[in-house]
């Protein structure tokens, strides 16, 4: 048998075109995610066979063009550059090509053996559209394939051309974009003087690319070039075009590319029929509604979210049952009195604390797959449309609020999520905040407190809406959360984060129908992400703990005459855990707490659920998920309504948990922004409540 | 007399077709907008003016959303 020919095939396109469709036609379930080295863009590679080569498929970042703008077109276009894929496949949206084409001319700027293929060209039919491929390829001088990626169309045409493409010597071409007399006179004394300044530089990337990127003042390629004659160059270049033309070299350049890609369509693209009011255009009369937008985007919300919950609770039961079941049985088979530590561990260490984590799955796979939904359908690009108005007053961009909503679920999936937002400083403005969102993990310490201290009275009465007051509370709680990122927002975009908000400037791409294939693959890839990096850490997280609540031990002797529970305290007082509570006490007195919510906060910097469990434990109620009762009405004999609250409150605010803040550093590749987190959540937790104490206790 | 008077489109009415005349925005911006078709001497309608939210244009066949500050500081004049 003859080996396989390797070839890497780079997919490159419009965010919007089907370019995602089209990689997972070629691929389809071989695919990794990774990330690029050091930005938080996920790289997506997969492999396809395809007669005697195996192709190596990388897909690109979506981007408009190849300047230096954002990370993704940095990556897209680096990745051309620097690694010469054998092949480029352009994914162009047939019902935009003079758009997609812009990027085009890029690509053949930079010379790239490409391959266009027409995206969705059933939808650009049923508009009325037909090309006369055969022409538009020669002018282009790139073959030009009819795809429906989400038909499977064209998947055999495309792997041919993309095949033969690869095996093709590079030729000279005969059309490119020609920028008209006195820029292309500019351009050759450029381009000559690199030749000789630059011989290594231009041999790798052509010294017209370079050439025209430093026209268009391209920071990134001038940063490269050390000689300063070839800036004098094209300083006194830009001047002489400037006074010409009366306007910047890179809108001239822009208007030239432009030209001749619509000088190509009107020979290649008939209309058939005119453009009509189309089904994006009446949804969006409703959608983006300067009234009726923000109630249908809460609505949709609230569906989410109900949906998530409600569906998600049936399959965390069964996980719930089954790890409690795992944990028994594990139990029940130890041979008796033999290295019982490790049993404790298996069973109060790993199972409780990766398994806590992992019945969550269900939960944020729903989570995922309700937002590829709104993404792939293109609702999400109008939700950020919509909340742009009340974002842009704290500072943020409209995009922001789609992870901050994710964050009433889980953080992690919010700060990954927070990638969508190009301007680093908007970004990192967002991640700090997303912990304020009451997640799912501390909704459960909420229903520890609330009904242990709030009576549960009407509080209004008005025929459809009551008003109860431990639903107050809780819809209270989330307020605070609310309230507080906002002004924290405020507050970082005013100092740390201070510059210019990034203009909002995003497409609203027309409305699809999402498949379920992209749909599976979509939500599939981040759960992995989650289970794979949150899975990792709870689990080292949650061995530590074991350890740090377990030892050292007291000795057997003393225990022996004492109950199981009181036993159980006995050993946490003693542990390094309820040392270390001991020994903060003083510190969270005046919040009003002891030093066994203490050990119990400590604990839950781990992950926020342990609070309860570890309240459990300290009031030695036994088993406390089956009786949350006893616990709570302990909890009420033992503390004040205020202390509940202020308990709240903390937990509110303080310090993320360790997947949390393992997400913050994956995201913004440091260890400075977590460790800021932690610090100052945890300080403005700590006056928050040292207020409300002491001013509730005046009060009260 | 043709009406060439130059103003920001945040002050076009929904509905209404201009031309862009200059955008006032930083070098790397204006590529990008130049990139999905956003330039000096094209022709864009206002789809929604969402005063005083964020504001939609339809430019060469395609929606694009845009803020309040970005539509203050494209510049543009009557077609």
């Amino acid at each position: 048998m003859k080996s396989a020919k390797k070839i890497t095939v780079a997919l490159i396109g419009n965010p919007n075109s089907g370019k995602t469709t089209i990689f997972n036609m070629l691929t389809g379930a071989r695919q990794h995610v990774g990330n690029y080295p050091g930005v938080t863009v996920e790289k997506f590679q997969g492999v396809c066979r395809y007669k005697d080569f195996e192709m190596h498929i990388v897909d690109l970042p979506g981007t408009y063009s190849l300047t230096a703008y954002s990370p993704e077109e940095l990556i897209a276009r680096n990745y051309i550059i620097d690694e010469h894929p054998d092949v480029v496949v352009q994914v162009v949206d047939a019902s935009h090509i003079e758009r997609s084409l812009y990027l085009t001319m890029q690509l053949i700027e930079i010379d790239a053996p490409l391959v266009l293929a027409f995206n969705m060209s059933d939808i650009a039919r049923q508009k009325g559209l037909v090309f006369d491929t055969d022409k538009l390829s020669t002018l282009l001088e790139a073959p030009i394939v009819q795809t429906v990626g989400s038909k499977n169309k064209g998947k055999q045409e495309l792997l041919d051309m993309a095949a033969s493409v690869s095996q093709k010597p590079k030729t000279r071409r005969i059309h490119t974009v020609t920028y008209g007399d006195e820029i292309q006179r500019q351009l050759e004394v450029i381009e000559d003087l690199l030749k000789s300044k630059e011989p290594q530089l231009s041999e790798k990337y052509t010294a017209h690319w370079l050439a025209v990127k430093l026209l268009e003042n391209d920071t990134e390629i001038a940063a490269k070039i050390s000689d300063k004659s070839v800036h004098d160059t094209v300083n006194s270049a830009v001047a002489h075009l400037k006074s010409l033309f009366k306007d910047e070299p890179e809108i001239i350049l822009a208007d030239r590319r432009y030209g001749f890609i619509s000088g190509a369509c009107q020979e290649t693209i008939k209309t058939t029929a005119e453009a009509r009011h189309n089904l994006s255009d009446t949804i969006d009369t409703f959608v983006i509604h300067r009234i009726l937008g923000l109630p249908i985007f809460l609505i949709l919300m609230y569906i989410v979210f109900s949906l998530t919950f409600r569906l998600g609770k049936y399959p965390m039961d069964w996980l719930e049952s089954s790890f409690a079941w795992l944990g028994t049985a594990i139990g029940d088979v130890w041979p008796a009195d033999s290295m019982l530590w490790l049993q404790s561990l298996l069973v109060d260490g790993v199972i409780a604390g990766v398994g806590g984590v992992i019945v969550f799955l269900p939960n944020i796979l729903l989570l995922f797959l309700a937002i590829a939904f709104l993404e792939d359908t293109g609702y999400m690009a109008r939700a950020a449309f919509v909340a742009d108005r009340i974002m842009h007053k704290i500072g943020l961009h409209g995009k922001s609020f789609i992870p901050m909503l994710i964050g009433f679920g889980c953080s992690v999936p919010a700060i990954m999520a927070a990638r969508i937002l190009e301007n680093k400083r908007n970004r990192l403005t967002t991640i700090m905040v997303i912990p304020l969102m009451s997640c799912g993990a501390k909704l459960t310490i909420y229903m520890l407190i609330i009904p242990a201290f709030f009576v549960d009275t009407i509080l209004l009465d008005a025929g459809i809406i009551t008003i109860r007051t431990q639903a107050l509370m809780l819809w209270l709680i989330y307020l605070i959360g609310i309230v507080i990122a906002v002004i924290c927002a405020k507050l970082l975009r005013g100092t740390l984060f201070k510059g210019e908000s990034i203009p909002f400037v995003m497409e609203l791409p027309p409305y699809r129908m999402p498949t379920l294939k992209s749909l599976t693959i979509h939500m599939w890839q981040r759960a992995w992400l989650y289970l794979k990096k949150a899975g990792t850490i709870i689990l080292a997280i949650s061995i530590i703990l074991w350890f740090a609540a377990s030892y050292p031990r007291v000795s057997a002797d003393s225990l022996e005459d004492l109950p199981v529970e009181q036993a159980q305290q006995t050993q946490l007082e003693y542990s390094v855990i309820g040392r270390f509570g001991k020994f903060i006490e003083p510190l969270i007195k005046p919040l009003g707490f002891d030093w066994k919510i203490g050990t119990a906060l400590i604990g839950a910097t781990a992950a926020k659920e342990v609070f309860v469990s570890q309240m459990g434990i300290i009031y030695a109620v036994g088993d406390t998920s089956t009786d949350t009762h006893t616990l709570r009405s302990t909890l009420k004999n033992t503390y004040t309504p205020l202390t509940g609250f202020c308990i709240m409150l903390f937990c509110l605010i303080y310090a993320p948990c360790f997947a949390t803040l393992a997400a913050t550093r994956m995201e913004t590749n440091t260890w400075r922004w977590p460790i800021f987190q932690f610090f100052a959540l945890t300080l403005i937790a700590y006056f928050l409540t040292l207020l409300t104490y002491q001013f509730g206790r005046l009060l009260l | 007399m043709i009406n060439t008077a130059l103003k920001p489109l945040s002050v076009i009415k929904s509905g209404a077709t201009v031309k862009v005349a200059r955008i006032d925005a930083g070098k790397g911006l204006n590529a990008k907008l130049a990139s999905m078709g956003l330039f000096p001497h094209v022709k864009i309608k206002v789809v929604n003016n969402g005063h005083p939210g964020p504001f939609v244009i339809a430019v060469k066949d395609s929606k694009v959303a845009l803020g309040r500050g970005m539509a203050n500081k494209i510049i543009v004049c009557d077609v």
